[in-house]
Formats: structure tokens, C-alpha cells, sequence
């Protein structure tokens, strides 16, 4: 191979390999702490990328709503508002949502929860009804929330009050986790007329709509779309893309990612302390040499650049085995800590193999550098007297 | 005649070892002319080796003028007193000195290296020193310590040329050798000598005064009988 030649026919490469190879354990030993430390930093990084991931996926299923609420200074969304909300294209479906916190009663015992007028189909389309089954329209049941269940210990049968009325549990909604918009678990479903029945007093108009946008890629433009239609004149909605919490959940997961990248970053740097330790051994070792180099013209640069390739050489050659070790150590730890390993081939993980790969190489040429200015700067005289 | 290319004017070396002070050199004034072949003698530690040192700029002096060809090394830095190494002085030690981590060609070449000179002329070249030094092209590929003592010292002779510098400075080149090849160094220093290289030796053998047209004579660091 061309490159092959051109390598050996430069000296300083040439050089470079020889005294690598002169003490083979020892640069055994330098190279492994550099794989642990990019074997390390890239598990760690795929880990985090791999959470995010799973995460992401679980919370693919809000990515697409929109959630208008009535701008500072309005009370609710009127009927009006809500009829062009409803004309808006690319949408999937638009659920208004009647909403008040207030004290839930369960067999002389009291608690808050969320109280939510919603029609039986749009309930559907927002949470499952884990046991028992949806209430009909205008009737006095409810369906109520996991945690709220699991507070008073209700079933389906049970009877709760709200503001001295009755309500008859027809259903129990399994565990939801967050949401937008509305917060299932804590919540009392009942049809919107019996909702206006005991909070009559409330103004008229609902407190928020949701919004399911047809193709994640339109949230955008669906979102300006709103906002043209009902912002024409004055602000009286504001329109929240849950997309956007999905961004901000990125980032949190991108800083753990970093977090642990920084651990796994201390048995890089414990790698590189190795590095200096195995390099300066070497300028000590190599000090005659050194003096005879300097002795038959060789430059501090010369000098700097023999011990410097040493360095690098070592780094290069220890960060790719690391990366190829990396592939196997990312797919276990994502094994014993997700249970799983389809995040695992997602093409960014790759990236944190290459940012793996590079920080050992930067490590290596850091470490190197201290022994490498140290031979540079010996005295030529001191250095041939060396024995 | 006088065509300086070394020149020394009241150079002295003084080294502080706890309350003592040594004069390794002590106002040693003298000149060596392009062309010249000298040897420096005296007793162990009177100073031969520190002299030297200083004319192949590995050493500063403490007091005093060393000039190289014209110019004063005390005004040069690291780079520039390399630079004068490099380019103007080819040194043979009498430890050979050689890199065992290259060739004995490598070893020739490595010079050049550091002057930058292309690969492909650097090994004709580093051939031609062989050549030059009495060495069979055989031995090229081989290692400093698959070598006798008298290759590794006509290896270093040829390494030393490799640059074609004006000034030869050998110290003690014949210590660890035999006679007869000792002779045969010498006899090698002479020719090049004879080419136009001005030729330093360090040396204890009175014998070998008998190459040199110019004798330096060293006791406690002072020059007892001047040139000539
Ligand atoms: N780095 C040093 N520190 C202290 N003293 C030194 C140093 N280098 C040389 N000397 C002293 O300077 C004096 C001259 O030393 P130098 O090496 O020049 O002697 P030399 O004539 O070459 O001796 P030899 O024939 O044994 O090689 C000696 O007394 C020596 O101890
Ligand atoms: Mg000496």
C-alpha cells in the first residue's frame, strides 16, 4: 500500500512505532486504561441517548396536540372561539375541556381533585377505562382517576361526592402518567351537563381545548394557523405545542447523557494520568538518546514532535479498539438497565462511539504532552552525561 | 594561514560543587584554522571534553568569547545553537552513541532527517557516508548491537558526515577500540581531514599527536603549550 510506504519512509512515524513496540506490556497497559476510559464515556453516552430515546417514544403519542388556552387577560374560549378552532384543517380532533379543582367525597373521607366536563367520546379519545366502562351523556356517574382510586380505595359502583351531588363510579381509569392539558390520575370525569349543573356559577365558555393535529410534522403550521384565525385582532388564545415540552424533555435527557459522559470521563482521565506515567518513564529512559539527538541537530520541535507522535499513535490505536469494545458495552448496558436493545441501533448512538473515540485521542496527546516538553527541553550535554 | 573557523578567547568553565570551585576551563585562549587536524591531550580531567563540548555548542562558557566560524554562541538560543550543530559540526563519541531503536543507514540518515533533506536523497546519501566511513552496504539494515565495535564507530563516523559539516569534533574515537582498528579510524579522520574538514580529537594516545598539525595540551584546565 502507498501509505504503507509513505508511513515508513517517515522517520518520525517509523520512530514512533519502533519504540511503542520496544516495551510491548507497557503500552499494553497505557492503552487499556484509554479503551476502559472511551469504552466507558461512550457506554454512558448511548445509555442517556437510549433513555431518551424510550422516552421519547412513550411520549410520542402527545407530541402531535395543541393546547389552546385563553390568553392573559380572558376568562375562557367561548362557543364562538371553539367553532373556529373546529374549522381549522389538518386536525384530528378538538375536545373542549371544562376544568375545576375541588373537594372529592367518598364515604365521609376528603380529598382534591380535578373535576373535568368532557363528552364521553372525547374522554375516550384521552384516556382508557382500565375497569368498568364510560358514563352516558347527561347521566349523574363519573369515571375517576388511578390515584384518586387508589386514595379512597373506590370500585366501580362506588358513589362520590362533588359539591353535596352524587355521582355513581362507572369506571376506573388505569395508571396515565403526565399529560397535557388534563392530569388523569387525579381527575373526575362526568359529562359537560352535569358539570354546568353543580358549577352553574362558573362563567360560560370551557377553560381549555385540546387539539390532536392530524401529522406531527403540521404541528407548526397548524399552531400559526390558530393563532392567524383567532389572534386577528387582539391575543385571546394562547396556543401551547406540546412539542415544544417534548423538546425541553430533550434537553434534560441530553444533560444526563452529559452527566454520564462526565463519569465515565474520570476513567479517561485517570487513562491519561497513565499516559503521562508511561511517557515520562520513557523520556527518562530514552534521555541519553535524547541528548544524542539533540548532539547530531535534532530541534526541540523535532524532539517535541517524535514524543507527541508517541502519543498519538498510542491514542489512536487505543480509542478504536475502544470504539469497536464500546459497540459490545453499549448493547449491555442498555440490555441490563433498559431490558431492551432496540434503542441501541438508533444512528445517534454512533455519534457518542465517535465523541468516545475522540476524547481518547485528545486525552492521550494531553497526557503526552507534559514528557514530550520535558524531553524537548533537556540540556543536550546533561542529557549524552545521562547513563 | 590565518582562517580562523574556531576561535576561544579567555574562555573559562567554572563549576560550584557545594563551597568548592571548579575551573574546568580557566581563560583558555587559542584559534583552530579551517583545514586544521588537532588534537587535544592531558590527563583525565583537565578539561578536554568540556573544551570540546563547547566548540560543538553543547556547552556554554562561563566566561569568555567561542566563536564559530565568526559568530559568538553565547548570543544564540536553543534553536539557533541546533541549528549550528546541525549544520556545521558532525561529533563521534567514544560510546559510539548510536540509536538502537534504528538501523545503522537509519542511524546515518537521521541527520538529514533533522535538516529536512527527502527521503530518496537522504538514503543515497546516508550510502555514500557508508561508503565513505569504510562500510561494506551490507551492514546497513542492521541493528547498532549486531555491530562490532569498530562498525558502530564507522556508523557513527559516517552518521557524523551525513551533513557534510566543516567541523569534525571527535572525543576519545578510538577509547574502545583495539589498535588496529583504532588505527584505522584515525586513518579515516585523516583523509577527511585531507578533503578540507577541519578535524577536533580528543584523545590520550600520544601516538595519535602524530595525525595532527596542530597539538592542544590541557592541565587543570589550562592550555600548557600553544599551537603549533
Ligand atoms: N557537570 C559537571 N559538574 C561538575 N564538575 C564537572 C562537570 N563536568 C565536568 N566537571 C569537572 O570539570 C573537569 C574537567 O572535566 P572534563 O570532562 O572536561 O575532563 P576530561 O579532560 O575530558 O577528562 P577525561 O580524560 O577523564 O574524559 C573535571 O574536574 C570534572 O570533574
Ligand atoms: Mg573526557
Amino acid at each position: 500500500m502507498d501509505l504503507a510506504k509513505s508511513l515508513r519512509s517517515n522517520m518520525y512515524v517509523e520512530l514512533a512505532r519502533r519504540n511503542l513496540t520496544r516495551h510491548t506490556v507497557r503500552t499494553a497497559l497505557a492503552a487499556i486504561g484509554i479503551i476502559i476510559g472511551v469504552i466507558a464515556i461512550s457506554s454512558m453516552g448511548i445509555l442517556g441517548n437510549s433513555l431518551k430515546l424510550s422516552v421519547s417514544e412513550s411520549l410520542g403519542d402527545v407530541g402531535n396536540e395543541l393546547i389552546v388556552y385563553p390568553a392573559y387577560g380572558e376568562e375562557t374560549i367561548t362557543e364562538k372561539q371553539l367553532g373556529q378552532l373546529e374549522k381549522v384543517s389538518g386536525v384530528e380532533y378538538v375536545i373542549p375541556v371544562l376544568a375545576s379543582t375541588g373537594k372529592v367525597e367518598y364515604k365521609g373521607e376528603a380529598t382534591y381533585g380535578n373535576i373535568y366536563g368532557i363528552e364521553k367520546d372525547n374522554v375516550l379519545q384521552l384516556v382508557e377505562v382500565e375497569d368498568g366502562k364510560i358514563f352516558r351523556a347527561g347521566s349523574s356517574d363519573c369515571v375517576v382517576g388511578a390515584n384518586l382510586v387508589k386514595h379512597f380505595g373506590i370500585k366501580v359502583g362506588g358513589k362520590i361526592t362533588l359539591k353535596d351531588s352524587q355521582f355513581r363510579v362507572v369506571g376506573i381509569l388505569g395508571e396515565a402518567g403526565f399529560g397535557f392539558g388534563i392530569s388523569p390520575d387525579q381527575a373526575v370525569f362526568i359529562s359537560p351537563q352535569a358539570y354546568e349543573k353543580i358549577y352553574e356559577d362558573q362563567a360560560d365558555g370551557y377553560n381549555n381545548v385540546i387539539m390532536k393535529v392530524k401529522s406531527v410534522d403540521d404541528v407548526e403550521i397548524v399552531k400559526t394557523a390558530i393563532e392567524d384565525r383567532l389572534n386577528k385582532r387582539e391575543e385571546v388564545v394562547h396556543v401551547l405545542a406540546t412539542n415544544s415540552i417534548l423538546d425541553s424533555i430533550d434537553d434534560i435527557f441530553n444533560s444526563i447523557s452529559l452527566f454520564l459522559m462526565g463519569i465515565g470521563s474520570i476513567s479517561l482521565l485517570v487513562a491519561g494520568v497513565s499516559i503521562l506515567n508511561v511517557m515520562l518513564m520513557s523520556t527518562m529512559e530514552r534521555t541519553k538518546e535524547i541528548g544524542i539527538m539533540k548532539a547530531v541537530g535534532a530541534s526541540r520541535k523535532d524532539v517535541l514532535k517524535m514524543f507527541m507522535l508517541e502519543a498519538l499513535f498510542l491514542g489512536i490505536a487505543a480509542s478504536l479498539i475502544g470504539g469497536v469494545l464500546s459497540l459490545g458495552g453499549g448493547f449491555v448496558v442498555n440490555i441490563l438497565i433498559l431490558k431492551e436493545s432496540s434503542y441501541f441501533f438508533a444512528p445517534s448512538n454512533f455519534l457518542y462511539i465517535i465523541a468516545g473515540v475522540l476524547f481518547g485521542i485528545v486525552t492521550s496527546l494531553v497526557g503526552g504532552m507534559y514528557p514530550a516538553w520535558k524531553a524537548a527541553n533537556m540540556r543536550p550535554l546533561d542529557a549524552l552525561r545521562y547513563e | 594561514m590565518s582562517d580562523p573557523i574556531v576561535e576561544l578567547q579567555n574562555v573559562t568553565k567554572k563549576y560550584i560543587l557545594g563551597s568548592n570551585e571548579i575551573y574546568a576551563l580557566n581563560k583558555v585562549t587559542l584559534s583552530i584554522n579551517k583545514g586544521d587536524f588537532a588534537t587535544i591531550m592531558g590527563p583525565s580531567g583537565s578539561g578536554k571534553s568540556t573544551l570540546l563540548n563547547m566548540v560543538g555548542c553543547l556547552d556554554l562558557p562561563t566566561e569568555g568569547i567561542v566563536k564559530i566560524n565568526g559568530i559568538d554562541i553565547s548570543t544564540l538560543d536553543d534553536d539557533e545553537l541546533t541549528a549550528i550543530r546541525r549544520n556545521n559540526i558532525g561529533f563521534i563519541f567514544q560510546q559510539f552513541n548510536l540509536i538502537q531503536a534504528l538501523t545503522a543507514i537509519e542511524n546515518v540518515e537521521m541527520p538529514m532527517i533533522f535538516n529536512n533533506a527527502p527521503a530518496d536523497l537522504r538514503r543515497e546519501k546516508a550510502l555514500l557516508m557508508f561508503a565513505r566511513a569504510n562500510l561494506e552496504p551490507e551492514y546497513a539494515d542492521h541493528k547498532p548491537n549486531e555491530l562490532s565495535g569498530g562498525q558502530q564507530q564507522r556508523v557513527a563516523i559516517a552518521r557524523a558526515l551525513a551533513n557534510d559539516p566543516p567541523i569534525i569534533l571527535a572525543d576519545e574515537p578510538t577509547g574502545n577500540l583495539d589498535t588496529k582498528t583504532g588505527k584505522s579510524v584515525m586513518d579515516l579522520l585523516s583523509d577527511l581531514n585531507a578533503k578540507g574538514t577541519t578535524v577536533i580529537v580528543v584523545t590520550h594516545d600520544q601516538k595519535l599527536a602524530e595525525y595532527s598539525n596542530m597539538n592542544i595540551r590541557l592541565r587543570d584546565g589550562e592550555v600548557c603549550h600553544g599551537p603549533g
